[in-house]
Protein backbone atom coordinates (compact mmCIF):
# COMPACT_ATOMS: atom_id res chain seq x y z
CA UNK A 1 0.00 0.00 0.00
CA UNK A 2 1.18 3.30 -0.97
CA UNK A 3 0.78 6.45 1.13
CA UNK A 4 -1.02 8.86 -0.63
CA UNK A 5 -3.52 12.29 -0.37
CA UNK A 6 -6.16 10.61 1.36
CA UNK A 7 -4.21 9.24 4.13
CA UNK A 8 -2.66 12.38 4.79
CA UNK A 9 -5.98 14.42 4.89
CA UNK A 10 -7.49 11.66 6.78
CA UNK A 11 -4.46 11.95 9.53
CA UNK A 12 -4.30 15.95 10.13
CA UNK A 13 -7.92 15.39 10.69
CA UNK A 14 -7.81 13.34 13.25
CA UNK A 15 -5.00 15.50 14.26
CA UNK A 16 -7.39 18.45 14.51
CA UNK A 17 -10.66 16.60 16.01
CA UNK A 18 -7.89 15.73 19.14
CA UNK A 19 -6.74 19.05 19.17
CA UNK A 20 -9.95 20.65 19.39
CA UNK A 21 -10.79 18.10 22.02
CA UNK A 22 -7.74 18.81 23.72
CA UNK A 23 -8.57 22.57 23.63
CA UNK A 24 -12.29 22.33 25.06
CA UNK A 25 -11.72 19.61 27.26
CA UNK A 26 -8.52 20.49 29.43
CA UNK A 27 -8.69 22.43 32.21
CA UNK A 28 -4.88 23.45 32.53
CA UNK A 29 -3.30 26.18 30.33
CA UNK A 30 -0.74 24.38 29.36
CA UNK A 31 -2.33 21.77 28.55
CA UNK A 32 -4.97 23.74 26.10
CA UNK A 33 -1.76 24.90 24.47
CA UNK A 34 -0.73 22.07 23.47
CA UNK A 35 -4.16 21.29 22.23
CA UNK A 36 -3.96 24.69 19.66
CA UNK A 37 -0.40 23.39 18.95
CA UNK A 38 -2.05 20.27 17.86
CA UNK A 39 -4.61 21.85 15.78
CA UNK A 40 -2.05 23.86 14.04
CA UNK A 41 0.13 21.51 12.58
CA UNK A 42 -2.76 19.28 11.57
CA UNK A 43 -2.84 22.20 9.15
CA UNK A 44 0.56 21.76 8.31
CA UNK A 45 0.31 18.52 7.35
CA UNK A 46 -2.84 19.51 5.18
CA UNK A 47 -0.60 22.10 3.31
CA UNK A 48 2.52 20.26 2.96
CA UNK A 49 0.40 17.41 1.41
CA UNK A 50 -1.49 19.26 -0.82
CA UNK A 51 1.73 20.62 -2.40
CA UNK A 52 2.69 17.39 -2.60
CA UNK A 53 0.21 15.32 -4.27
CA UNK A 54 -1.98 18.08 -6.23
CA UNK A 55 -0.64 19.10 -9.50
CA UNK A 56 0.62 22.84 -8.41
CA UNK A 57 3.23 24.39 -9.92
CA UNK A 58 4.79 26.41 -6.67
CA UNK A 59 5.92 25.98 -3.47
CA UNK A 60 3.13 27.86 -1.84
CA UNK A 61 1.83 24.98 0.34
CA UNK A 62 5.15 24.68 2.38
CA UNK A 63 5.75 28.41 1.72
CA UNK A 64 2.75 28.57 4.20
CA UNK A 65 3.70 25.86 6.43
CA UNK A 66 6.78 27.72 7.12
CA UNK A 67 4.97 31.12 8.57
CA UNK A 68 2.36 29.10 10.39
CA UNK A 69 4.91 27.32 12.37
CA UNK A 70 6.45 30.83 13.11
CA UNK A 71 3.00 32.05 14.12
CA UNK A 72 1.99 29.20 16.20
CA UNK A 73 5.52 29.33 18.18
CA UNK A 74 4.92 33.17 18.77
CA UNK A 75 1.56 32.52 19.99
CA UNK A 76 2.51 29.55 22.74
CA UNK A 77 5.34 31.57 23.66
CA UNK A 78 2.99 34.69 24.60
CA UNK A 79 0.87 31.95 26.22
CA UNK A 80 3.24 30.13 28.05
CA UNK A 81 4.43 33.76 29.76
CA UNK A 82 0.87 34.68 30.06
CA UNK A 83 0.17 31.28 32.17
CA UNK A 84 3.75 32.26 34.26
CA UNK A 85 1.57 35.38 35.21
CA UNK A 86 -1.85 33.82 35.95
CA UNK A 87 0.41 31.65 38.17
CA UNK A 88 2.03 34.17 40.13
CA UNK A 89 -1.51 35.93 40.43
CA UNK A 90 -3.47 33.45 41.87
CA UNK A 91 -0.85 30.53 42.35
CA UNK A 92 -3.21 28.11 39.89
CA UNK A 93 -3.19 27.76 36.12
CA UNK A 94 -7.00 26.44 35.99
CA UNK A 95 -8.74 27.92 33.63
CA UNK A 96 -12.11 27.03 35.73
CA UNK A 97 -11.17 29.43 38.09
CA UNK A 98 -10.96 32.15 35.62
CA UNK A 99 -13.83 33.39 36.63
CA UNK A 100 -13.38 37.26 38.07
CA UNK A 101 -15.57 38.73 35.17
CA UNK A 102 -18.88 38.03 34.41
CA UNK A 103 -22.16 39.37 33.33
CA UNK B 1 9.24 44.56 -6.34
CA UNK B 2 7.54 48.08 -6.49
CA UNK B 3 9.20 49.05 -2.71
CA UNK B 4 7.62 52.40 -3.46
CA UNK B 5 3.68 51.07 -3.01
CA UNK B 6 4.42 49.94 0.42
CA UNK B 7 5.60 53.00 1.50
CA UNK B 8 3.28 53.05 4.58
CA UNK B 9 3.78 50.03 5.68
CA UNK B 10 7.84 50.63 5.86
CA UNK B 11 6.96 53.94 7.77
CA UNK B 12 4.92 52.66 10.22
CA UNK B 13 7.82 49.91 10.43
CA UNK B 14 10.74 52.57 11.08
CA UNK B 15 8.37 54.00 13.64
CA UNK B 16 7.81 50.63 15.82
CA UNK B 17 11.83 50.39 15.95
CA UNK B 18 12.49 53.79 16.83
CA UNK B 19 10.24 53.20 19.88
CA UNK B 20 11.69 50.15 20.49
CA UNK B 21 15.64 51.89 20.70
CA UNK B 22 14.79 54.83 22.33
CA UNK B 23 12.99 52.88 24.98
CA UNK B 24 16.09 51.36 25.13
CA UNK B 25 18.29 54.68 24.68
CA UNK B 26 16.44 56.72 27.08
CA UNK B 27 17.40 57.11 31.16
CA UNK B 28 15.27 54.68 33.25
CA UNK B 29 13.50 57.18 35.28
CA UNK B 30 12.59 59.23 31.98
CA UNK B 31 8.89 60.05 31.05
CA UNK B 32 7.98 58.10 27.95
CA UNK B 33 5.84 60.54 26.93
CA UNK B 34 8.23 62.45 24.36
CA UNK B 35 8.31 59.16 21.91
CA UNK B 36 4.62 59.14 22.00
CA UNK B 37 4.66 62.67 20.70
CA UNK B 38 6.64 62.13 17.82
CA UNK B 39 4.76 59.16 16.72
CA UNK B 40 1.89 60.91 17.29
CA UNK B 41 3.35 63.87 15.12
CA UNK B 42 4.69 61.67 12.62
CA UNK B 43 1.49 59.59 12.05
CA UNK B 44 -0.70 62.85 11.75
CA UNK B 45 1.85 63.69 9.32
CA UNK B 46 1.47 61.01 7.09
CA UNK B 47 -2.33 60.64 7.16
CA UNK B 48 -2.07 64.12 5.50
CA UNK B 49 0.19 62.83 2.85
CA UNK B 50 -1.79 59.89 2.27
CA UNK B 51 -4.44 62.00 0.80
CA UNK B 52 -1.86 62.49 -2.30
CA UNK B 53 -1.90 58.44 -2.79
CA UNK B 54 -5.68 58.54 -3.76
CA UNK B 55 -5.98 57.77 -7.46
CA UNK B 56 -8.18 60.59 -8.56
CA UNK B 57 -11.46 60.49 -10.23
CA UNK B 58 -10.33 62.07 -13.49
CA UNK B 59 -7.94 58.83 -14.35
CA UNK B 60 -11.16 56.50 -12.79
CA UNK B 61 -13.17 57.97 -15.62
CA UNK B 62 -11.25 57.69 -18.07
CA UNK B 63 -11.00 53.73 -17.35
CA UNK B 64 -7.77 53.24 -15.38
CA UNK B 65 -7.20 51.69 -11.44
CA UNK B 66 -4.27 53.09 -10.83
CA UNK B 67 -3.87 50.25 -8.55
CA UNK B 68 -0.32 49.54 -7.80
CA UNK B 69 1.06 46.15 -6.87
CA UNK B 70 3.94 44.72 -4.36
CA UNK B 71 5.48 41.27 -5.08
CA UNK B 72 3.64 40.11 -7.67
CA UNK B 73 -0.57 40.81 -6.88
CA UNK B 74 0.57 39.55 -3.28
CA UNK B 75 -0.21 43.11 -1.91
CA UNK B 76 -2.20 45.68 -3.23
CA UNK B 77 -2.55 49.36 -3.04
CA UNK B 78 -6.06 50.97 -4.24
CA UNK B 79 -7.92 53.41 -2.79
CA UNK B 80 -9.57 51.09 -0.77
CA UNK B 81 -6.76 50.34 1.38
CA UNK B 82 -5.51 53.79 1.55
CA UNK B 83 -8.72 54.95 3.31
CA UNK B 84 -8.95 51.87 5.82
CA UNK B 85 -4.98 52.64 6.56
CA UNK B 86 -6.05 56.44 7.01
CA UNK B 87 -8.71 55.09 8.97
CA UNK B 88 -6.04 52.72 11.37
CA UNK B 89 -3.57 55.56 11.73
CA UNK B 90 -6.67 57.77 12.72
CA UNK B 91 -7.82 55.29 15.82
CA UNK B 92 -4.22 54.82 16.48
CA UNK B 93 -3.12 58.53 16.81
CA UNK B 94 -6.20 59.65 18.94
CA UNK B 95 -5.58 56.08 21.00
CA UNK B 96 -2.25 57.72 21.85
CA UNK B 97 -3.14 61.10 22.29
CA UNK B 98 -5.90 60.63 24.74
CA UNK B 99 -3.50 57.75 26.69
CA UNK B 100 -0.02 59.05 27.27
CA UNK B 101 -1.71 60.28 30.73
CA UNK B 102 -2.78 56.81 31.21
CA UNK B 103 -0.05 54.89 30.43
CA UNK B 104 2.61 56.84 32.75
CA UNK B 105 0.32 56.44 35.78
CA UNK B 106 -1.43 52.60 35.31
CA UNK B 107 1.10 50.79 32.96
CA UNK B 108 4.50 49.53 33.91
CA UNK B 109 6.13 49.04 30.80
CA UNK B 110 5.35 52.05 28.48
CA UNK B 111 8.20 52.30 25.83
CA UNK B 112 6.67 48.97 24.76
CA UNK B 113 3.57 49.30 24.61
CA UNK B 114 3.87 51.86 21.94
CA UNK B 115 6.25 49.76 19.88
CA UNK B 116 3.41 46.90 20.25
CA UNK B 117 0.73 49.70 19.06
CA UNK B 118 2.77 50.22 15.99
CA UNK B 119 2.74 46.58 15.34
CA UNK B 120 -0.67 46.41 15.28
CA UNK B 121 -0.99 49.16 13.36
CA UNK B 122 1.59 47.15 10.74
CA UNK B 123 -0.24 44.57 10.91
CA UNK B 124 -3.88 46.33 10.29
CA UNK B 125 -2.10 47.62 7.41
CA UNK B 126 -1.05 44.57 5.96
CA UNK B 127 -4.65 43.10 6.34
CA UNK B 128 -6.48 46.03 4.48
CA UNK B 129 -4.16 45.65 1.66
CA UNK B 130 -3.38 41.77 1.39
CA UNK B 131 -4.13 39.96 -1.52
CA UNK B 132 -3.66 36.33 -0.32
CA UNK B 133 -4.48 34.21 2.05
CA UNK B 134 -0.85 34.18 2.96
CA UNK B 135 -0.41 37.93 3.40
CA UNK B 136 -3.73 38.10 5.04
CA UNK B 137 -2.78 35.27 7.55
CA UNK B 138 0.33 37.07 8.56
CA UNK B 139 -1.33 40.42 8.50
CA UNK B 140 -4.05 39.14 10.90
CA UNK B 141 -1.54 37.41 13.21
CA UNK B 142 1.01 40.14 13.56
CA UNK B 143 -2.26 42.46 14.53
CA UNK B 144 -3.23 40.01 16.78
CA UNK B 145 -0.13 38.82 18.54
CA UNK B 146 0.32 42.17 19.55
CA UNK B 147 -2.72 42.80 21.08
CA UNK B 148 -2.97 39.43 22.88
CA UNK B 149 0.22 41.23 24.80
CA UNK B 150 -1.50 44.69 25.00
CA UNK B 151 -4.62 43.20 26.46
CA UNK B 152 -2.46 42.08 29.55
CA UNK B 153 -0.43 44.98 29.59
CA UNK B 154 -1.96 46.33 33.19
CA UNK B 155 0.25 44.47 35.35
CA UNK B 156 -1.54 45.44 38.30
CA UNK B 157 -4.85 43.93 37.33
CA UNK B 158 -5.86 40.18 37.82
CA UNK B 159 -8.44 40.90 34.99
CA UNK B 160 -5.81 41.95 32.60
CA UNK B 161 -3.99 38.65 32.36
CA UNK B 162 -7.11 36.81 32.51
CA UNK B 163 -8.37 38.68 29.67
CA UNK B 164 -5.26 38.31 28.24
CA UNK B 165 -5.56 34.26 27.74
CA UNK B 166 -9.01 34.20 27.33
CA UNK B 167 -8.26 36.18 23.81
CA UNK B 168 -4.72 33.93 23.22
CA UNK B 169 -7.24 30.95 23.49
CA UNK B 170 -9.94 31.87 21.69
CA UNK B 171 -8.03 33.40 18.98
CA UNK B 172 -5.59 30.85 18.33
CA UNK B 173 -8.24 28.38 17.75
CA UNK B 174 -10.37 30.30 15.32
CA UNK B 175 -6.52 30.70 13.57
CA UNK B 176 -6.28 27.23 13.30
CA UNK B 177 -10.04 26.66 12.20
CA UNK B 178 -9.53 29.64 9.61
CA UNK B 179 -6.00 28.49 8.36
CA UNK B 180 -7.39 24.72 8.19
CA UNK B 181 -9.89 26.45 5.88
CA UNK B 182 -7.60 28.45 4.23
CA UNK B 183 -5.72 24.63 3.53
CA UNK B 184 -8.94 22.53 2.19
CA UNK B 185 -9.05 26.03 -0.28
CA UNK B 186 -5.68 25.92 -1.52
CA UNK B 187 -6.01 22.19 -1.78
CA UNK B 188 -9.19 22.52 -3.75
CA UNK B 189 -7.68 25.45 -6.29
CA UNK B 190 -4.26 24.78 -5.90
CA UNK B 191 -3.40 28.91 -5.38
CA UNK B 192 -3.92 30.66 -2.42
CA UNK B 193 -4.06 33.99 -4.45
CA UNK B 194 -7.60 36.01 -4.45
CA UNK B 195 -7.44 36.80 -7.93
CA UNK B 196 -6.60 33.26 -9.02
CA UNK B 197 -8.98 31.83 -7.46
CA UNK B 198 -11.80 34.13 -8.51
CA UNK B 199 -14.36 32.21 -10.46
CA UNK B 200 -12.27 29.21 -10.36
CA UNK B 201 -14.76 25.87 -10.03
CA UNK B 202 -12.87 24.02 -8.01
CA UNK B 203 -14.20 25.74 -5.11
CA UNK B 204 -17.63 24.57 -5.86
CA UNK B 205 -16.21 20.98 -4.68
CA UNK B 206 -16.73 19.38 -1.58
CA UNK B 207 -12.84 20.40 -0.04
CA UNK B 208 -13.48 24.09 -1.53
CA UNK B 209 -16.87 24.74 0.08
CA UNK B 210 -15.78 23.53 3.46
CA UNK B 211 -12.59 25.82 3.31
CA UNK B 212 -14.29 28.45 2.70
CA UNK B 213 -17.37 27.43 5.49
CA UNK B 214 -14.45 27.47 7.73
CA UNK B 215 -12.33 30.90 6.23
CA UNK B 216 -15.65 32.66 7.26
CA UNK B 217 -16.01 30.87 10.54
CA UNK B 218 -12.53 31.76 11.61
CA UNK B 219 -13.19 35.84 10.15
CA UNK B 220 -16.99 35.85 12.66
CA UNK B 221 -14.37 34.59 15.81
CA UNK B 222 -12.12 37.57 14.78
CA UNK B 223 -15.32 40.32 14.02
CA UNK B 224 -16.89 38.56 17.45
CA UNK B 225 -20.65 38.31 15.65
CA UNK B 226 -22.97 36.41 17.53
CA UNK B 227 -22.73 33.06 17.97
CA UNK B 228 -18.71 33.50 18.13
CA UNK B 229 -18.67 36.47 20.13
CA UNK B 230 -18.52 34.97 23.45
CA UNK B 231 -14.51 36.50 24.01
CA UNK B 232 -15.32 39.86 22.83
CA UNK B 233 -17.02 40.95 26.85
CA UNK B 234 -14.44 39.35 29.02
CA UNK B 235 -11.76 40.84 26.90
CA UNK B 236 -13.21 44.49 26.41
CA UNK B 237 -13.50 44.58 30.37
CA UNK B 238 -10.05 43.55 31.19
CA UNK B 239 -8.01 45.07 28.85
CA UNK B 240 -6.75 48.74 29.37
CA UNK B 241 -9.14 51.13 28.31
CA UNK B 242 -7.26 52.35 25.38
CA UNK B 243 -6.58 49.05 24.13
CA UNK B 244 -10.09 48.46 24.17
CA UNK B 245 -10.43 51.57 22.01
CA UNK B 246 -7.96 50.12 19.85
CA UNK B 247 -9.83 46.50 20.07
CA UNK B 248 -13.48 48.16 19.02
CA UNK B 249 -12.52 50.58 16.53
CA UNK B 250 -8.93 49.23 14.69
CA UNK B 251 -9.06 45.73 15.12
CA UNK B 252 -12.82 45.23 13.72
CA UNK B 253 -12.29 47.37 11.48
CA UNK B 254 -9.40 45.67 9.81
CA UNK B 255 -11.47 42.41 9.81
CA UNK B 256 -14.10 44.28 8.16
CA UNK B 257 -11.39 45.33 5.53
CA UNK B 258 -10.45 41.75 5.15
CA UNK B 259 -13.07 40.17 5.20
CA UNK B 260 -14.63 42.34 2.31
CA UNK B 261 -11.87 41.45 0.18
CA UNK B 262 -12.00 37.88 0.87
CA UNK B 263 -15.76 37.91 0.57
CA UNK B 264 -16.27 39.91 -2.96
CA UNK B 265 -12.90 39.57 -4.24
CA UNK B 266 -11.53 35.25 -3.67
CA UNK B 267 -15.25 34.36 -3.19
CA UNK B 268 -17.79 35.89 -5.47
CA UNK B 269 -19.62 33.48 -5.89
CA UNK B 270 -19.97 31.49 -3.30
CA UNK B 271 -20.54 34.26 -1.41
CA UNK B 272 -23.74 35.04 -3.49
CA UNK B 273 -25.02 32.19 -1.21
CA UNK B 274 -23.26 33.52 1.31
CA UNK B 275 -25.02 36.66 1.54
CA UNK B 276 -28.89 35.63 3.10
CA UNK B 277 -27.23 33.76 5.60
CA UNK B 278 -25.12 37.21 6.64
CA UNK B 279 -28.04 39.24 6.88
CA UNK B 280 -29.52 36.76 9.58
CA UNK B 281 -25.64 36.75 11.12
CA UNK B 282 -26.34 40.54 11.35
CA UNK B 283 -30.06 40.65 12.76
CA UNK B 284 -29.00 38.05 15.23
CA UNK B 285 -25.79 40.37 15.94
CA UNK B 286 -27.97 44.21 15.99
CA UNK B 287 -30.69 41.83 19.01
CA UNK B 288 -28.57 40.24 20.75
CA UNK B 289 -25.69 42.93 21.02
CA UNK B 290 -28.18 45.66 21.93
CA UNK B 291 -30.52 42.87 24.45
CA UNK B 292 -27.03 42.11 26.24
CA UNK B 293 -26.03 45.30 26.35
CA UNK B 294 -28.89 46.43 28.46
CA UNK B 295 -27.86 44.52 31.66
CA UNK B 296 -24.27 45.17 31.98
CA UNK B 297 -23.08 46.84 35.27
CA UNK B 298 -19.74 47.85 33.76
CA UNK B 299 -19.61 50.61 31.03
CA UNK B 300 -16.91 48.74 28.74
CA UNK B 301 -18.43 45.90 28.99
CA UNK B 302 -21.58 47.53 28.32
CA UNK B 303 -19.50 48.98 25.15
CA UNK B 304 -18.24 45.67 24.30
CA UNK B 305 -22.11 44.66 23.53
CA UNK B 306 -22.42 47.41 21.96
CA UNK B 307 -20.07 47.22 19.65
CA UNK B 308 -21.00 43.57 19.19
CA UNK B 309 -23.89 45.38 17.69
CA UNK B 310 -22.03 47.98 15.69
CA UNK B 311 -20.97 45.22 13.62
CA UNK B 312 -24.00 43.98 12.86
CA UNK B 313 -25.00 47.41 11.27
CA UNK B 314 -21.71 47.21 9.36
CA UNK B 315 -22.61 43.49 8.16
CA UNK B 316 -25.66 45.24 7.15
CA UNK B 317 -23.74 46.98 4.36
CA UNK B 318 -21.94 43.83 3.55
CA UNK B 319 -24.91 41.68 2.77
CA UNK B 320 -26.08 44.76 0.32
CA UNK B 321 -22.84 43.64 -1.83
CA UNK B 322 -23.13 46.81 -4.21
CA UNK B 323 -21.27 50.27 -4.45
CA UNK B 324 -23.44 51.71 -2.21
CA UNK B 325 -23.22 49.10 0.82
CA UNK B 326 -19.19 49.23 0.42
CA UNK B 327 -19.44 52.99 0.57
CA UNK B 328 -21.92 52.98 3.67
CA UNK B 329 -19.66 50.39 5.67
CA UNK B 330 -16.28 52.79 4.79
CA UNK B 331 -18.21 55.61 6.21
CA UNK B 332 -19.76 53.73 8.99
CA UNK B 333 -16.30 52.61 9.80
CA UNK B 334 -14.53 56.57 9.91
CA UNK B 335 -17.34 57.75 12.11
CA UNK B 336 -17.43 54.68 15.04
CA UNK B 337 -13.97 55.58 15.29
CA UNK B 338 -14.74 59.25 16.66
CA UNK B 339 -17.43 58.24 18.20
CA UNK B 340 -15.02 55.18 20.02
CA UNK B 341 -12.93 57.95 20.55
CA UNK B 342 -14.65 60.45 22.88
CA UNK B 343 -16.57 57.69 24.51
CA UNK B 344 -13.21 55.87 25.88
CA UNK B 345 -10.86 58.80 26.19
CA UNK B 346 -13.89 59.79 28.96
CA UNK B 347 -13.77 56.63 29.95
CA UNK B 348 -10.17 55.78 30.46
CA UNK B 349 -10.34 59.01 32.74
CA UNK B 350 -12.46 57.66 35.56
CA UNK B 351 -10.53 54.53 35.09
CA UNK B 352 -7.24 56.05 35.64
CA UNK B 353 -8.43 58.55 38.82
CA UNK B 354 -11.39 56.05 40.21
CA UNK B 355 -10.11 52.82 39.61
CA UNK B 356 -12.87 51.11 37.80
CA UNK B 357 -15.29 52.04 34.93
CA UNK B 358 -18.84 50.49 36.16
CA UNK B 359 -21.70 52.45 36.31
CA UNK B 360 -21.27 53.71 40.17
CA UNK B 361 -17.21 55.36 39.21
CA UNK B 362 -19.25 57.30 36.56
CA UNK B 363 -21.51 58.62 38.54
CA UNK B 364 -21.25 62.87 39.11
CA UNK B 365 -18.63 62.75 36.12
CA UNK B 366 -20.87 65.79 35.05
CA UNK B 367 -19.35 67.70 37.94
CA UNK B 368 -16.54 66.70 37.81
CA UNK B 369 -15.35 66.52 34.75
CA UNK B 370 -17.84 68.25 32.56
CA UNK B 371 -16.23 68.40 29.14
CA UNK B 372 -15.92 65.05 29.56
CA UNK B 373 -19.19 64.05 30.41
CA UNK B 374 -20.54 65.98 27.51
CA UNK B 375 -18.12 64.42 24.94
CA UNK B 376 -18.95 61.54 26.11
CA UNK B 377 -22.81 62.07 26.00
CA UNK B 378 -22.20 62.83 22.54
CA UNK B 379 -20.48 60.31 21.22
CA UNK B 380 -22.92 57.70 22.60
CA UNK B 381 -25.52 59.80 20.67
CA UNK B 382 -23.60 58.92 17.95
CA UNK B 383 -23.18 55.15 18.12
CA UNK B 384 -26.97 55.22 18.90
CA UNK B 385 -27.38 57.13 15.38
CA UNK B 386 -29.22 60.29 16.92
CA UNK B 387 -29.49 63.09 14.54
CA UNK B 388 -27.62 65.78 13.94
CA UNK B 389 -24.69 63.76 15.02
CA UNK B 390 -22.36 61.51 12.03
CA UNK B 391 -23.60 58.30 13.88
CA UNK B 392 -27.44 59.11 11.77
CA UNK B 393 -26.13 59.72 8.53
CA UNK B 394 -24.08 56.68 8.61
CA UNK B 395 -27.08 54.54 9.57
CA UNK B 396 -28.76 56.46 6.61
CA UNK B 397 -26.77 55.38 3.80
CA UNK B 398 -26.26 51.59 5.71
CA UNK B 399 -30.15 51.09 5.45
CA UNK B 400 -31.04 52.60 2.25
CA UNK B 401 -28.15 50.49 0.46
CA UNK B 402 -29.69 47.48 2.15
CA UNK B 403 -33.83 48.53 1.47
CA UNK B 404 -32.33 48.81 -2.21
CA UNK B 405 -31.37 45.48 -2.62
CA UNK B 406 -34.48 44.11 -1.27
CA UNK B 407 -33.72 43.24 2.35
CA UNK B 408 -36.59 45.80 3.76
CA UNK B 409 -36.84 43.30 7.00
CA UNK B 410 -32.86 43.88 8.13
CA UNK B 411 -33.22 47.94 7.92
CA UNK B 412 -36.65 47.41 10.14
CA UNK B 413 -34.26 45.05 12.80
CA UNK B 414 -31.84 47.97 12.45
CA UNK B 415 -34.44 50.94 13.29
CA UNK B 416 -35.44 48.99 16.12
CA UNK B 417 -32.96 47.95 17.27
CA UNK B 418 -30.97 51.50 17.10
CA UNK B 419 -34.13 52.91 19.58
CA UNK B 420 -33.45 50.21 21.80
CA UNK B 421 -29.80 51.11 22.06
CA UNK B 422 -30.33 54.81 23.06
CA UNK B 423 -31.63 53.24 26.38
CA UNK B 424 -29.10 52.01 27.97
CA UNK B 425 -26.76 54.79 25.85
CA UNK B 426 -28.89 57.59 27.92
CA UNK B 427 -28.44 55.30 30.89
CA UNK B 428 -24.98 56.23 30.99
CA UNK B 429 -25.90 59.87 30.66
CA UNK B 430 -28.27 59.77 33.50
CA UNK B 431 -25.51 58.45 35.41
CA UNK B 432 -23.51 60.82 34.72
CA UNK B 433 -25.74 64.02 35.27
CA UNK B 434 -28.18 63.08 37.21
CA UNK B 435 -26.41 60.75 39.93
CA UNK B 436 -24.55 61.66 43.12
CA UNK B 437 -20.99 60.74 43.18
CA UNK B 438 -17.47 62.07 44.17
CA UNK B 439 -17.92 65.72 43.05
CA UNK B 440 -14.04 66.39 43.17
CA UNK B 441 -12.56 67.90 40.17
CA UNK B 442 -10.12 65.89 37.62
CA UNK B 443 -7.91 67.29 36.13
CA UNK B 444 -7.65 66.70 32.45
CA UNK B 445 -4.48 66.74 30.52
CA UNK B 446 -4.23 69.10 27.37
CA UNK B 447 -3.89 66.37 24.88
CA UNK B 448 -6.81 64.26 26.09
CA UNK B 449 -8.85 67.10 26.19
CA UNK B 450 -7.38 67.70 22.12
CA UNK B 451 -8.44 64.19 21.24
CA UNK B 452 -12.07 64.19 23.01
CA UNK B 453 -12.89 67.89 21.28
CA UNK B 454 -11.95 66.86 18.27
CA UNK B 455 -13.59 63.76 18.23
CA UNK B 456 -16.62 65.41 18.67
CA UNK B 457 -16.12 67.99 16.42
CA UNK B 458 -15.70 65.07 13.98
CA UNK B 459 -19.18 63.44 14.97
CA UNK B 460 -21.32 66.70 14.29
CA UNK B 461 -19.16 68.39 11.74
CA UNK B 462 -19.58 64.64 9.47
CA UNK B 463 -23.24 64.80 10.70
CA UNK B 464 -24.42 68.01 9.30
CA UNK B 465 -21.99 67.92 6.51
CA UNK B 466 -20.70 64.56 5.68
CA UNK B 467 -20.24 65.73 1.56
CA UNK B 468 -16.24 65.48 1.97
CA UNK B 469 -16.18 62.12 3.69
CA UNK B 470 -18.83 60.68 1.32
CA UNK B 471 -16.85 61.97 -2.15
CA UNK B 472 -13.59 59.85 -0.60
CA UNK B 473 -15.22 57.01 0.63
CA UNK B 474 -16.82 56.97 -3.05
CA UNK B 475 -13.42 57.03 -4.42
CA UNK B 476 -12.45 54.20 -2.20
CA UNK B 477 -15.55 51.77 -3.33
CA UNK B 478 -15.47 52.57 -6.56
CA UNK B 479 -12.28 51.77 -7.95
CA UNK B 480 -12.44 48.18 -5.52
CA UNK B 481 -15.41 47.59 -7.55
CA UNK B 482 -13.87 47.72 -11.31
Amino acid sequence: MTIGLNHCLLLAAMLFAIGLYGVLSKRNIIAILMGVELMLNAVNINFVAFNRFTPVSDLTGQLMTVFAITVGVAEVAIGVALAYRIYNDRQTINVDELDNMKG
Amino acid sequence: MNFAAINTEIFILVLGLFAIIMDLALPKDESRKAIGGVLIFSLTAWVAYMFTMYTPQSIIADGGTGTRYFNDMMYVVDNYSIFFKQLFIVATVFTMLFSLEYMQNVLRYKGEFYALLMTALLGMCVLASANDFLTAFIGLELMTISFYILVGARISSKNSSEAAIKYLIVGSVSTAVMLYGISLVYGATGTVQFYDMLRNPALFSAAGLAGATMVMIGFFFKLSVIPFHMWAPDVYQGAPTPITAMLAMGSKAAGIAVFMRVLYVAFPLIGFYWLPILAVLSAICMIGGNIMAIRQTDVKRMLAYSSIAQAGYMMVGIVSADFAGMKAVMFYGMLYVFANVGAFAALSLVEQHRGNSDYKAIAGLAKSAPVMAAVMTISLLSMAGIPPTAGFAGKLYLFTAVVNQGYLWLAFVGFIMSMISVYYYLQVAKAMYLEVGDDEPIVISGAARAAAVISVLATILFGVWPEKLAEITNLASFTFLQ
